[in-house]
């Protein structure tokens, strides 16, 4: 399943990410080839629960790569996303080899003797043994290449993105006392942002953006097809005109993809064959995450119910 | 087909995409890899490589649109002559013309029919009516021209002339003369077609400057109506103040609403530092540095809404209420005779909405401004606090009615800062009605605010103290 050249096709990445259960748009499928094609990381944004992480799974899963994630939050540092020194162990070493250092300097006889002895170790307790790498380390560490997912990095601070930049733009970080290293394969990279801040110009500059929105009627009923196999057709195109007619509503929070599922989800369990009003009120707290976005959409509920019907059946 | 990449990237500049070299050079990569082929993927390389945020891949992809609007018919020939021919075109345009479309357009030649005088290349084209061959000189003369330099919409008639000029006009306009005396019919054909042609040209000069001089003249446009008096603007130039109110909206935002760095030098925590550090028996391995704290600005506004200051509340309101991400929070209260709170109008509402509704709320009186700042002081006095920026906007003529300065003093004494924005020139102020001397001697700080620049310079010095 490991392949790591790069897809022949759009069509060929289209397929091969619906192999993996991921139904993508033209737009989306571009990307991941040009990422693929001109090594270049691609920045996710797009409002909360249409695939943006769900994407980067797909393409580890479809590529039979490790998935390396790293989700990000405020005062998120190098030594957590970067690497640390194994502070501990290197105590421990120390406590250890104490005997053995004292044989080896014992026989020096003036202290700058000792001190050249001591030289000629080098850096043993400051090599790769000591590291502990994190994820980022981690995925340059990949001997058969890794996606690399950077969740939400709109949460991180303004200094971490500057701390991206080397491993962006170049697949390699540099560690003051090691020197650089580089990926061995270089990493697919995605990045999510919820667009909660503004990101870098910096970062923008090195990424390919990929902004995904809803998806399109055709394409939402394709998605619910293949993550909620068993629900009945007609159901589905009902759902799936329902919600798109919620989301021409004004609210607080659009139900997005990730809805549309937890909803075919629901139904199915309850076992309904097709919408009626009385599910439909029901249920409603599965798409709608403020009570007074369902305030709002309670009293047009009897009209897009109808309207999602006579749509199916004509 | 690089030099049309390259043209099309300045294109996107011009519709207001920053595009750096190095996303150009990565959008040629990707460009060079997905091929012209198909324009669906390659518009979506383009957004892909070029657009970083949404408002940019929306004005991208127009700019897409227009730029690859009509090359279906001319596409191939143009293809070629577009890389080599531009510096031929320019010294001798006649004879690349003679060289290149004249084997091509033979079937003109026997078309046009026999016993005509000698015509020239371009007049021939035209005779045979091959759009494509048309379409190609067209191109050419284009870049012949540089027009993608054009920048203001002065330069129509120029870039026209000079494009008619590279064609061969001259020669053309000899063939029609010669035509008149050998064959009337075919030279009022040829006239039309002449007449056809001025208008292609035309249209890619309208089209040329719709693509390449946006950027030039919405900056000269701007820049006169940054410096426009806002109390008198026709309706048109409404419109556009707002739009200018926007984007100086968001530049404010871009600057101040970057996380504030926390602070990592100076006082060391020692309280902190201890508990984090309890595990360690209290050998500080952590240390942990006293932060300080900036408050996010709170702003509470206060405008008169009578008359000609109006306006300019209206601009102020609003580019103080699109600063969400910079300014925790606004109050804002409208006033002419008495003084009501807006802030929930403004924030439901559209602009235009908002403002009509709190001019029949609270305009169309003469100002009071004794009054309004008793029935500010009577209701809402407690939220002004020593972390707030008070701002009145007003023109302070009272109409000699009783100016109240006791309450402005109260006022500013609370608060962390109390400004006042005047809408008049300096220069009347205390003269007439004006009590501004009175109220200035309360104010923390004092400005004239006529037009956009002042107004920009005004709210930003207000976020700035915050910082």
């Amino acid at each position: 399943m490991t392949d790591t050249r790069p897809a022949a096709s759009i069509e060929a990445v289209e397929s091969g990410l619906a192999s993996a259960g991921y139904i993508a748009n033209r737009q989306i499928a571009t990307a991941v080839y040009l990422s693929e094609r001109i090594q270049k990381p691609i920045l996710v944004e797009g409002p909360a629960g249409v695939g943006k992480t769900e994407l980067a799974k797909a393409i580890a899963a479809w590529r039979g790569v490790k998935l390396i994630r790293l989700q990000c939050y405020e005062g998120l540092d190098e030594a957590k996303a970067l690497y640390e020194w194994k502070y501990a162990k290197q105590l421990l070493y120390t406590q250890i080899l104490k005997d053995k250092l004292g044989e080896v300097l014992g026989h020096a006889e003036t202290l700058p003797q000792a001190l050249e002895k001591l030289h000629n170790f080098g850096d043993v307790f400051f090599s790769k043994e000591f590291v502990e790498p994190r994820p980022l380390l981690q995925a340059l560490e990949q001997p058969k290449g890794c996606v690399l997912l950077i969740d939400e990095i709109d949460k991180s601070d303004a200094e971490f993105e500057s701390l991206l930049l080397e491993i962006l733009s170049d697949f390699q970080v540099t560690i003051p006392e090691l020197g650089t290293v580089s990926a061995i394969v270089p990493p697919t990279v995605i990045l999510t942002s919820n667009a909660e801040r503004d990101l870098g110009d910096a970062l923008k500059r090195r990424c390919l953006h990929l902004h995904i929105g809803f998806p399109e009627q055709k394409l939402e009923e394709r998605i619910v097809e293949t993550r909620v196999p068993d629900i009945s057709k007609a159901l589905r195109k009902q759902i799936v005109s329902f919600i798109n007619d919620v989301r021409t509503l004004d609210l607080k929070k659009l139900p997005s993809v990730s809805e549309t599922i937890d909803w075919a989800r629901v139904l199915v369990l309850l076992q309904s064959s097709e919408l009626d009003h009385q599910t439909v009120k029901d249920t409603l707290n599965v798409l709608l995450k403020y009570e007074a976005d369902i305030d709002t959409t309670l009293p047009q509920v009897t009209t897009f119910v109808s309207k999602a019907t006579k749509n199916v059946y004509g | 087909m690089r030099e049309n990449l390259h043209r099309f990237f300045r294109a996107a500049r011009g519709a207001g995409v920053r595009v750096s070299p190095a996303e150009s050079i990565d959008a040629m990569r990707a460009v060079a890899d997905i091929g012209f082929s198909d324009r669906g993927i390659l518009k979506d390389t383009l957004l892909l490589t070029l657009a970083k945020t949404r408002e940019e891949k929306q004005s991208l992809g127009e700019c897409f649109e227009l730029f690859f609007d009509h090359p279906e018919l001319d596409k191939p020939p143009s293809d070629a002559a577009d890389d080599t021919s531009g510096d031929e075109a320019q010294d001798e345009p006649k004879a690349d013309n003679d060289n290149s479309p004249g084997d091509s357009s033979g079937a003109g030649d026997s078309h046009s029919g026999e016993g005509m005088p000698e015509l020239g290349a371009l007049a021939q084209m035209l005779m045979s009516q091959d759009r494509n061959e048309i379409a190609t000189v067209i191109a050419q003369a284009a870049n012949a021209a540089q027009l993608s330099e054009i920048r203001y919409f002065t330069q129509r008639g120029l870039f026209s002339t000079r494009m008619l000029d590279l064609m061969g006009i001259a020669r053309l306009r000899d063939d029609i003369d010669a035509l008149t005396t050998a064959n009337p019919s075919e030279a009022e054909r040829l006239a039309a077609a002449t007449q056809g042609l001025r208008d292609s040209v035309r249209e890619a000069v309208s089209q040329a400057l719709l693509l390449y001089g946006r950027e030039e003249s919405e900056n000269l446009r701007n820049d006169i109506l940054r410096n426009a008096p806002m109390a008198r603007l026709d309706p048109r130039q409404v419109k556009e103040m707002q739009a200018l109110i926007r984007m100086i909206a968001r530049r404010l935002r871009e600057r101040y609403s970057k996380p504030r760095k926390r602070q990592r030098r100076g006082h060391l925590d020692v309280r902190r530092t201890l508990r984090r550090n309890a595990a360690w028996g209290g050998v500080p391995f952590l240390t942990t540095w006293k932060r300080r704290h900036r408050d996010k600005p709170r702003i509470v506004a206060i405008c008169d809404v009578s008359g000609s200051v109006a306006r300019v509340s209206d601009f102020f309101l609003l580019l103080i209420h699109s600063l969400h991400e910079v300014v925790s929070d606004v109050r804002s209260f409208a006033f002419s005779g008495h003084l009501i709170e807006v802030s929930d109008i403004l924030k439901t509402k559209s602009p235009e909405e908002a403002m009509s509704e709190i001019m029949s709320k609270a305009g169309f009186g003469s100002s009071d401004y004794g009054r309004s700042f008793a029935d500010f002081e009577k209701s809402w006095l407690n939220i002004v606090t020593p972390k707030t920026t008070v701002i009145v906007l007003g023109d302070a003529r009272t109409n000699n009615l009783d100016p109240r300065a006791d309450i402005l003093r109260r006022i500013g004494e609370r608060s962390k800062r109390l400004v006042w924005l005047n809408p008049e020139g300096r220069m009347a102020w205390g003269w007439g009605d004006s009590e501004m001397p009175r109220y200035a001697t309360f104010c923390s700080v004092v400005r004239q605010c006529t037009n956009a620049r002042q107004l920009e310079r005004a709210v930003s010095d207000i976020v700035a103290a915050y910082q």
